[in-house]
């Protein structure tokens, strides 16, 4: 109970405070999980789109891809990632491995399936008809899909929240690929994990307050984007 | 519609924004990236917190310091996928420093095992030297936590088991928690086992912890840390330049007094004990 106490303490100090370490730590932490669900975002709307949109040999396979990739397990893409970005590996010649870049990468690749798999499902749940009816007005292709994707902006909102949420609240992957390296890549995350292992757990306590915190007023902003003007 | 655009640009904006960590001190080197592969416990205990800025602000490299357990380490260095490595594994280093895989292999440190074990001490080892002590516990069948990482805490308990001829693997009262030492120390605590350590991390952790030291001082515990650089002539990848500094810096007698100062003030003793040159 005490320890609790003494990180919830801890928390309020260095939040007051504006320590220069704790707050890197913390926008790195936006940082990475931000880009990544950028990229989730720019790869995982277009497929959930066409996924939701067009019939084509092989679409089922892909869906069921998708929804599997949605529970891969961070740890194990966080080994793929490490295996693929060391020195002597396939994408050795980037030299990645241990940077904010990397964690990006696997992060991205968490994300993306989750996304597109959002997305999917929110675009097929618009209205059939409402489709034949923007058909019919004479959009051109591009107008219709815009149209379509602003129907289902709830559900890719939901997407969006669902895959940042996924990857900021991550250890496995970012340890592996990112390291953990003081002042570069040490994220939120790991840096809790590394207090539990030093036994600082007031320290360990108040990191991980801190990422509650940043997780909420996030998910508060998109989902006030997602609801507002509506009341039941 | 609009206002939601410029939320998202913004956004984008502060994403792209060069971090943080930009900051330049010191000179500059060729490769600035150094990989150190090392031990938990130099970690966790804090030391090199305390010696790596000194380092990076002298030479301006940034290392980046990856902690595993040795085994790993060792396992890294022989892929190349490491510079410099800090382990304290003797008997398996001395494998990579025959195959040419390290050279420069220096000696740095050293302080030593501990038995530690709840203050009761059901099994009764206190005072015995370890492989008794480990003969014992095997007999009572008292619960013993193994780090089973393959790390050099690890390889160093498995070593003293073998001197007392018993086969713990499998037992039931043999639990391998595959975790860091002070993970390992805090399970052995709640669970009121024994388990060895090395002094430093106990040391560090000792506020959280409800164990004592029961055997000690034994030449089978000492436990050395050795520093040495992955071979730029297997590995062409590694920053040859930043590994040779890194060992030059751990061996230099400034740097050897840091170590030896290091946790007199907040333990009441030092935690590693500097020994370069010797060997």
């Amino acid at each position: 109970m005490d320890v609790i106490l003494d990180g919830i303490i801890e928390a309020v100090r260095l939040l007051i405070s504006l320590d220069r370490e704790v707050l890197q730590i913390t926008l790195l932490t936006l940082q990475v999980s931000g880009i990544a669900t950028l990229i989730s975002v720019l790869i995982g709307i277009p497929m959930g789109t066409v996924l939701a949109l067009t019939g084509f040999m092989g679409r089922g396979f892909l869906v069921s891809l998708v929804n599997f990739g949605m529970g891969l397990p961070p740890v194990v893409v966080g080994l793929a990632t490490w295996l693929c970005l060391t020195r002597y590996g396939p994408l050795g010649m980037l030299g990645l491995l241990y940077s904010p870049a990397a964690m990006i990468i696997a992060q991205a690749v968490i994300a993306s399936p989750i996304v597109a798999g959002f997305s999917m499902a929110a675009i097929q749940s618009v209205n059939p008809k409402l489709r034949l009816q923007i058909l019919s007005l004479g959009a051109t292709q591009f107008q219709f899909l815009f149209l379509i994707i602003w129907e289902a902006r709830l559900g890719i909102l939901a997407a969006v929240i669902a895959g940042f949420g996924g990857v900021i609240s991550e250890v496995g992957a970012s340890m592996m690929v990112g390291g953990n390296v003081r002042g570069y890549t040490r994220v939120l995350t790991t840096a809790t994990v590394l207090e539990v292992s030093k036994g600082s757990f007031e320290m360990a306590t108040a990191l991980s307050i801190i990422l509650l915190l940043l997780s909420f007023s996030i998910m508060a902003s998109l989902s006030y984007l997602q609801q507002r003007g509506r009341r039941p | 519609m609009r206002k939601s655009f410029y939320v998202i640009f913004a956004l984008v904006f502060f994403l792209a924004a060069p971090s943080l960590h930009a900051q330049k001190i010191g000179p500059e080197p060729a490769v600035r990236d150094l990989i150190l592969a090392t031990t938990t416990s130099t970690v966790d205990s804090g030391l090199l917190d305390l010696l790596h800025p000194v380092f990076e602000k002298k030479t301006g490299y940034r290392v980046k310091t990856i902690s595993v357990g040795t085994g790993q380490a060792l396992a890294m260095g022989e892929k190349g996928e490491a510079d410099v490595l800090l382990t304290h594994a003797p008997a398996s280093e001395k494998k990579l420093v025959d195959a040419g895989t390290v050279i420069n292999y220096r000696r740095v440190m050293f302080n030593d095992f501990v038995l530690v074990g709840p203050p009761k001490d059901p099994a009764g080892i206190k005072g015995k030297p370890s492989p008794e002590a480990l003969k014992t516990i095997a007999a009572k069948g008292s619960v013993f936590i193994s780090r089973g990482d393959d790390s050099g805490t690890h390889k160093k308990e498995l070593s003293v088991w073998k001197k007392a001829e018993v086969t713990p693997a499998g037992s039931k009262w043999y639990l391998e928690s595959g975790q860091g030492m002070g993970a390992t120390l805090r399970m052995a605590s709640e669970k009121e086992a024994y388990t060895l350590t090395d002094r430093g991390t106990y040391l560090a952790q000792r506020a959280n912890l409800n164990l004592d030291i029961l055997s000690e001082g034994d030449r089978e515990l000492l436990n050395i840390y050795h520093v040495m650089q992955v071979n730029h002539e297997k590995f062409n990848k590694v920053n040859a330049a930043g590994a040779k500094a890194y060992v030059e810096f751990m061996v230099a007698p400034e740097v050897q007094k840091m170590i030896g100062e290091f946790g007199k003030e907040k333990f009441g003793q030092s935690l590693f004990f500097p020994d370069a040159g010797k060997e």
